[in-house]
């Protein structure tokens, strides 16, 4: 339903970010691009969403398609409207609104009164502990409440793709569960399809059907979730299980260094 | 010689006069919040408007209504003109390219309106009575009340819009973080000419009450420099902070004024409130209201 056509981006008219990236994401499934820090995740979400221009990045070549029609030309509103939304990482609330004002500011593009009440009761039947909270400024939410509250915030313009940038980030490991149980919930409840941006490939290939890795601005590999799974080299890079005799690398033992970082 | 009779005179014009500095430094603290620009105009805007009622009036004879509704429309229509072809090439730029900009357009603006209107100082006359109402010790001109009223209303409206609607709302979330507004599905650059051409409607009354109260010309403009320590003491985006800081400023150039002129030969009104304003600004940088950075810890 959503396919990105051999991407490039480019930033500030010369920082290329996106090297010709293709990929798919199937209507009702979880799709998940892995990749290292800097790897152009983020970016792929962000020329989707069209959110790019705000940071002066450009789609220079390719093209995004969804339902067959071409959107990466549109402006991020268009976008909302035709039922995509990006839920950044790093848990951009509106701190000075209450978790309830976030929920009707996420709810902008709905124009029925009666349609945002009930999109808050969906929210809070999905986040109880949000309902707990309503009133209370989103600046001072603790962190997991506050990922809560972006993913809230998102289903509030009634999508049918999220596109969800790590939001396991800095939670800790219950609360992460917790989290990607509930994405999980709204996949199959709401028939939301969705695109997930994850660090923790773990995690991320045990709730997607299908995966994408990504290095360099490049999609290095592709496969369903449990092939990802067995594939020796994301063993090995992703997974952090060291296979003796695995093939050693798709670039360098720099990256891998790098990516050790982050093996969770 | 502490004579409360003379004490509760001047509070009592310093409040009034005050929420007529509040109605002012509202079109500022609106325009701030939702767009992070300062606007240096603001005065100016204010007298522009002020010459678009005196001239309908006086020039043409429209009723007061014509006039006023005219004022409204051409000063909405200049909110939004104005963001569309001077602030939207701005946008991302660094925040010193819209205040010289809106400084360019200060000057320009003082420098058209006499040109097209006259610099003559034009009445805008109003149908109200001159003698002041006398209550207790008070002591209170018509207008003042007038401009004080009007200053209410359309603070509670828009402190209502902000707070209770949704567009408020939204507006509010592009102060916050215009990228995550974006990705709402929020149309920013609409929000943005929604917050100019609400300052085309408060100036608009501005310049009708305080054009009312010391005649259009140029000068009229100057009112544009109380807005300064309304909103510093305030809080730059705050409108109950434009309410608070507005009164705290009418009353002490008011009171300032009564007891310090006699002695100094006049002028007090002028300099206290920024003698308040540089205090403030080094206790409290974000004023009695303004958003604070939230830090959790
Ligand atoms: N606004 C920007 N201007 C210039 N360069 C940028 C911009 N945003 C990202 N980049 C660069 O593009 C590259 C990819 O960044 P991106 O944020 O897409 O990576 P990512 O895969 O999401 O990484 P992470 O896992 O750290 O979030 C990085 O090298 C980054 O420095
Ligand atoms: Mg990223």
């Amino acid at each position: 339903m959503l396919a990105l056509n051999n991407i490039e981006v480019i930033y500030d008219g010369i920082i290329l970010v996106l090297k010709g990236a293709s990929l798919n994401v199937r209507e009702g499934g979880i799709t998940t691009l892995l990749g290292a820090n800097g790897a152009g995740k983020s970016t792929t979400l962000k020329a989707i969403s069209g959110l790019l221009r705000s940071e002066r990045g450009e789609v220079t070549k390719g093209s995004i398609e969804f339902h067959g029609e071409r959107v990466d030309r549109l402006p991020p509103h268009e976008i909302v409207r035709r039922g995509i939304v990006q839920v950044f990482e790093g848990r951009r609330v509106f701190e000075h609104l209450t978790a309830e004002e976030n929920l009707i500011a996420g709810a902008h593009v709905v124009s029925d009164v009666r349609r945002v009440r009930e999109g808050i009761e969906r929210v809070y039947e999905y986040f109880p502990r949000l309902k707990e909270r309503r009133a209370v400024q989103a600046g001072y939410l603790s962190g997991g409440e506050q990922q809560m509250l972006v993913i809230g915030r998102a289903l509030m313009s009634r999508p049918r793709v999220m596109l969800l940038d790590e939001p396991s980030l800095g939670l800790a490991p219950m609360l992460v569960e917790e989290i990607f149980g509930i994405v999980q919930r709204l996949n199959r409840e709401e028939e939301l399809t969705v695109l997930l941006v994850e660090q923790n490939a773990t995690l991320a290939l045990t709730i997607a059907e299908h995966g994408y890795v990504m290095e360099n601005g490049r999609i290095v590999l592709e496969g369903s979730a449990d092939a990802l799974r067995e594939n020796a080299d994301i063993k090995e890079f992703y997974l952090g299980l060291t296979e003796v005799g695995a093939r050693k690398s798709y670039r360098d033992v720099k990256h891998y260094k790098r990516r050790k970082r982050w093996l969770s | 010689m502490v004579d409360w009779q003379f004490f509760a005179l001047l509070l009592s014009n310093g409040v009034l006069i005050g929420l007529m500095y509040s109605l002012i430094a509202l079109g500022f603290v609106l325009v701030y919040k939702a767009t992070d620009a300062i606007n240096f105009a603001q005065g100016e805007f204010v007298m522009i408007a002020g010459f678009l009622v005196a001239v309908a009036l006086g020039a043409y004879g429209a009723p007061l209504w014509l006039a006023v509704a005219l004022a409204l429309a051409v000063m909405i229509a200049f909110g939004f003109g104005l963001e569309r072809v001077m602030l939207r090439p701005l946008i991302g730029r660094p925040i010193v390219a819209v205040i010289m900009a809106t400084i360019g357009l200060a000057a320009i603006l003082r420098g058209f309106g006499p040109l097209m209107w006259g610099a003559e100082t034009k009445p805008l006359p109003l149908p109200i009575p001159d003698e002041p109402i006398v209550w207790g010790p008070f002591f209170i001109p018509p207008i003042q009340l007038l401009g004080a009223g009007v200053s209410l209303l359309f603070l509670a409206i828009f402190g209502w819009f902000f707070l209770r609607s949704r567009q408020g709302i939204a507006m509010r979330a592009v102060a916050d973080s215009q990228q995550v507004a974006m990705a709402m599905g929020v149309n920013v650059e609409r929000y943005f000419a929604l917050a100019w051409a609400m300052t085309g409607i408060v100036s608009a009354l501005g310049g009708l009450i305080w054009g009312n109260l010391l005649g259009v010309d140029v000068h009229l403009a100057l009112v544009g420099f109380k807005v300064f320590p309304v909103v510093i003491l305030g809080g730059l985006d705050s409108i109950p902070g434009a309410i608070i800081g507005g009164l705290i400023v009418g009353i002490v150039e008011n009171v300032a004024a009564g007891y310090i002129d006699p002695w100094v030969g006049g002028g007090t009104k002028d300099f206290a409130p920024y003698v308040l304003m540089i205090l403030a600004l080094m206790i409290r940088p974000y004023g009695i209201f303004g958003k604070q950075i939230i830090e959790r810890v």
